[in-house]
């Protein structure tokens, strides 16, 4: 089944695309979810698809150019992360007021560079949905220093974040740069965002990032583990996806996303089950 | 006793129109274990957050180990629990040895890993507070009595000089309190820390602790617990407003 994968250049640059967001996605996403931010991701898909409506427009008028719609892309994205910020200090009482503000923008955005570009029309679908054939050498690149850069500062700063993220405050009275990492952290999040739009879609990369740290924290014990079968999860989702996406012509957002809360549901329950026992156990 | 190792003079501090501490001046001498008891809204954890530069004073000034707190960068040597510490989300996914090891993450500092030295000084502090055996499992699996000496362990393990500690015990049943009291009697005999611990509990703080501050807007009280313990009834009351009965004062 894995053959057409190794066998077609633009197969090829999917399924490493593929390994690499499945990666890089439930990462982050682990960090995303215990610190409740799940909705971000949603709003910054949506200026990521603004910055993509930009890029296709730009190519439409001018030619084409060096930097693919997936550049614009990751650039709106990251500055939409840092608008949120702006917003979030400024409404500092409704925090989530921010998400909705920049989800509408990036909407109103890409429907305005949408019609602007037209003809686009037919690839909207791909792009809300994800799509196998749409990643070329250049964005997968891209993608691969994306994916470098998220794992090295998840790394070096693994130890500031974790703690960031488990009690700001105690965060704050010891003395580390809280907003600093929150900042960075926020723009590796529009990076990931921009280099998993391709295939999985504006409307289901939140859920790359979610459904399988939702399995993981299930069954984890400690946030390292959290983390280790969250990318388990994705990658298992990613890779089932796309193939299965690929011979059945379905978008593999959707095969990815039906994929992941499959491993959800095996995991709740299989949870349940391994309680009972245990507790049995205990009463016994 | 030389130089106190916090010094606050004439510090006032009002949210915006409201006034929480008026001229307070307080010492902590090296080795003390001081109580600060007041009623709800007296103003204690407001003069904690000062003494942790979370927030800053409009009025007077406080040393810390000698230091203007605003110059004050060695957080390491003040270790801290939060009245709020178990507000925290029960479902996360961290084990005690990954939440005491972040007590150790601003000492270790910046593009640095933990080494063995440390993983073994999070050890050590977990056995401290006598949770060993508890240490891969996830803290949201915890009571909140062992919750909170998980806190206690994270707030020691980078060995500080002073332990401040923001009604730890609320939450905790009786005999753990006593348990708890003298674990904070340990760590200030035995490991030197300077403790400084707000309570509800005047009883027990005057069973433990060696000196008392008594806070409600201004100071009303500071000295040893001997003296303290000769303050009537009806002075401690003025002090705290009316409802005293609810404290047990003289045992
Ligand atoms: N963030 C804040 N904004 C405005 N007012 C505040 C804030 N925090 C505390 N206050 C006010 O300052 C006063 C002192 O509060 P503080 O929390 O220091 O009391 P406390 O002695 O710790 O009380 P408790 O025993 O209930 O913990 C109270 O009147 C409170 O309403
Ligand atoms: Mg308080």
């Amino acid at each position: 089944m894995l053959s057409h994968f190794l066998q077609y250049e633009f197969l090829q640059n999917t399924f490493y695309t593929g390994l690499l967001i499945g990666l890089i996605g439930p990462l982050l996403g682990s960090f995303i979810v215990v610190r409740r931010l799940s909705l971000i991701a949603d709003g910054l898909s949506h200026v990521t698809l603004a910055g993509i409506a930009f890029g296709l427009f730009v190519e439409k008028r001018f030619g084409l150019l060096f930097l693919t719609p997936f550049y614009y892309g990751t650039a709106f994205s990251v500055i939409g992360a840092i608008l949120i910020e702006r917003l979030r200090s400024v409404y500092h009482a409704f925090q989530e007021l921010a998400i909705p503000i920049i989800l509408s923008a990036g909407v109103g955005l890409s429907v305005i560079f949408i019609s602007l570009a037209e003809g686009f029309n037919n690839d909207l679908y791909n792009y809300l949905f994800g799509s196998v054939s749409a990643v070329s050498r250049n964005d997968f690149y891209g993608i691969l220093i994306i994916a470098f850069i998220v794992v090295s500062v998840l790394i070096i700063f693994y130890k500031e974040l974790f703690m960031l993220s488990f009690d700001e405050e105690h965060a704050k009275v010891s003395g580390i740069h809280s907003e600093r990492i929150h900042f960075l952290f926020i723009v590796l999040t529009a990076l990931v965002i921009s280099a998993s739009i391709r295939i999985v879609g504006v409307l289901l990369v939140s859920a790359l990032m979610t459904l399988p740290v939702a399995a993981s924290i299930r069954i984890a014990r400690g946030f390292k583990q959290t983390i280790i079968y969250s990318i388990v999860f994705g990658e298992i989702s990613v890779i089932g996806g796309l193939i299965s996406g690929y011979y059945l012509e379905i978008p593999p957002g959707g095969t990815i996303v039906m994929i992941s809360i499959l491993i959800l549901l095996l995991t709740m329950s299989g949870k349940k089950l391994w309680l009972n026992m245990k507790r049995k156990k205990a009463i016994l | 006793m030389n130089v106190p190792i916090v010094e606050i003079k004439n510090l006032s501090y009002a949210y915006e129109d409201k006034i929480a501490l008026n001229d307070i001046n307080l010492d902590i001498h090296e080795g003390a274990f001081l109580g600060l008891i007041g009623p709800n809204g007296g103003g204690k954890t407001t003069l904690i957050k000062l003494l942790l530069g979370l927030i800053t004073p409009q009025q007077g000034s406080i040393r810390v180990f000698g230091q203007d707190i605003k110059q004050f960068k060695d957080a390491n040597k003040i270790g801290f629990v939060s009245q709020k510490s178990n507000a925290f989300n029960r479902g996360f996914p961290a084990t005690v040895k990954e939440v005491v090891a972040t007590g150790l993450t601003a000492k270790v500092g910046y593009f640095k890993f933990f080494t063995k030295k440390d993983h073994q000084k999070v050890i050590e502090a977990i056995e401290t507070v006598g949770m060993s055996e508890y240490i891969n499992q996830n803290i949201g699996d915890l009571s909140g009595g062992q919750q909170q000496r998980i806190f206690i362990a994270r707030a020691i393990v980078s060995d500080p000089k002073l332990l401040i500690l923001d009604e730890p015990t609320v939450g905790i049943d009786t005999e753990h309190v006593q348990r708890f009291y003298q674990l904070l009697n340990k760590l200030n005999q035995e490991n030197k820390i300077t403790l400084l611990l707000v309570s509800h509990d005047i009883g027990t703080v005057t069973k433990y602790a060696n000196g008392v501050a008594c806070l409600n807007k201004v100071m009303h009280f500071h000295g040893g617990t001997n003296e303290f313990e000769n303050i009537s009834d009806q002075q401690l009351s003025q002090f705290y407003g009316h409802d005293l009965n609810l404290v047990t004062h003289h045992h």
